[in-house]
């Protein structure tokens, strides 16, 4: 009885973590691991200590729960920061792209996710309680709901709006409109109907 | 017989899943072709000219072009987005548990075009009801009728004799009501009152214009919730996922 020929123990380790990531199947992981295994030891050691860095000092934020490497971020204690306003996102990249405009001085809060009641997603799921918190600690003007314009980024603005009201704090909501380099023609209803609700003078 | 490449049909997005950089695949519910899904790509990126007409609980028109796999959406527009469902975090939410009880309760490709029929119908229905609570439990009991699970509310389904006017028991394992002489053979048979079988014959019974004209105190209503929750989750041997939060904005609200 001949007995297959598995590769060597270290090796098959690697593929079967490999194969763990989104995107890598058997053959990738397999072909991934045989380039690692020739890479120059110096390379190697590079991407393992870039990998342990990642877990070891990202952290989320004590105060607006983005992913940072000093507690608080970067942002919170910025000090040409303005404090009184929050800006209440769904994921750490969404900060990204708000900081891309450079209009927006104000805080920001990550809730990590969206109310989806079908995927049995409710409010303890989200960053919710310590947003409540940081507006009854005071010094917060404005609330701005920036959750995607989705069913569900729609669903978790209201519930965060009737959450907030009794506090009398401001909370506003991010326009919906139409995008830049869109098309009239191909618009639906909702965002046309809220673009009208939001029209300014020129 | 060759299948055409490209085909048209309407349908009421039930859920949404992401896929890759900006496609997402859709569960869709059709008039002929029951529950079925489709890639839509391009649709996060904010140009994407289909994005606002694939949102969850849209009705849309759509053409499809047949994929190796799934089937890809081409175009789309909307017929119906229900906006006054989207500006009310309540009727949002239970018009939420209408899609998942449909997506629960079908296989793809089964046409069931009155399914559809009610489907669409309750989301209107949503949009303006004056008691949400009724239009669902009207939906919950006609949707169980088109799927073959009407329940029997008019004999014992013991013993086949006519339900007296008492209170009686409805068991979820025989989909009906039992008499109280039969009740001892099935323990997990619950209490039903007398009002709440007269609510149900209502309902099923009469169409909605009629059926939402009743007026329901706060305890029948949650009993006859209390009952067809337990007799839906018995059906699907599962939670229906939206009941949690649908649970935890009644308490809130109140």
């Amino acid at each position: 009885m001949s007995t297959f020929p598995l590769p060597a123990q270290p090796v098959a380790r690697l593929i079967e973590e490999l194969n763990k990531l989104p995107g890598i199947g058997p053959k990738t992981a397999q072909r991934l691991t045989y380039f690692l295994v020739r890479m120059p030891e110096k390379e190697a050691r590079a991407l393992a200590e870039a990998i342990l860095a990642v877990k070891e000092k990202i952290i989320l934020c004590s105060i607006c729960h983005n992913i940072t490497d000093c507690d608080p971020c970067l942002i919170c204690c910025g000090e040409e920061r303005d404090k009184t306003k929050i800006c209440v996102v769904e994921e750490p990249l969404d900060i990204l792209a708000l900081e891309r405009t450079r209009e927006y001085t104000g805080l920001y809060h990550v809730l990590h996710g969206v109310i989806s009641p079908m995927d049995g997603i409710g409010p303890d799921d989200l960053k919710l309680k310590e947003l409540l918190k940081r507006v009854e600690d005071g010094g917060v003007e404005e609330v701005i709901l920036a959750t995607n314009p989705s069913l569900e980024g729609e669903a978790t603005a209201m519930y965060i709006h009737r959450l907030l009201a009794p506090l009398g704090v401001r909370v506003t909501r991010l326009a919906r409109g139409l995008p830049m380099g869109a098309d009239l023609e191909y618009a639906d209803e909702v965002t046309l109907t809220r673009a009208l609700e939001g029209r300014q003078e020129i | 017989m060759t299948t055409p490449k490209v085909y048209k049909t309407e349908a009421i997005v039930l859920k949404r899943m992401n896929l890759g950089e900006a496609d997402r695949i859709l569960t869709l519910y059709g008039p002929n072709l029951g529950k079925f899904r489709a890639v839509a790509k391009g649709v996060r990126r904010p140009k994407s000219k289909m994005g606002g007409h694939l949102e969850l609980l849209t009705h849309s028109a759509l053409m499809l072009a047949r994929g190796k796999n799934l089937d890809i959406i081409t175009q789309c527009q909307t017929i119906d987005s229900f906006l006054p469902l989207r500006g009310d975090l309540w009727r949002t939410t239970t018009a939420l548990y209408a899609a998942e009880l449909v997506d629960q309760f079908t296989a793809e490709h089964v046409e069931n075009r009155p399914l559809y029929k009610l489907l669409l119908n309750t989301l209107l229905w949503l949009c303006e009801a004056q008691d949400v609570e009724l239009t669902l439990r009207y939906f919950e009991l006609k949707l169980l009728t088109h799927l073959g699970y009407k329940p029997q509310l008019h004999q014992c389904v013991g013993c086949n004799t006519p339900i007296e006017p008492t209170t009686n028991f409805f068991s979820s394992s025989d989909g009906g009501v039992l008499c109280p002489q039969c009740q001892g053979k099935e323990p997990l048979a619950r209490p039903i009152s007398v009002n709440a079988l007269k609510v149900m014959r209502f309902l099923e019974k009469n169409e909605y214009p009629a059926a939402s004209k009743l007026k329901l105190d706060a305890e029948l209503s949650r009993e006859l919730e209390q009952l067809m929750r337990h007799y839906i989750r018995y059906l699907l041997e599962r939670e229906v996922r939206s009941v949690e939060f649908l649970d935890r904005l009644r308490r809130e609200l109140r």
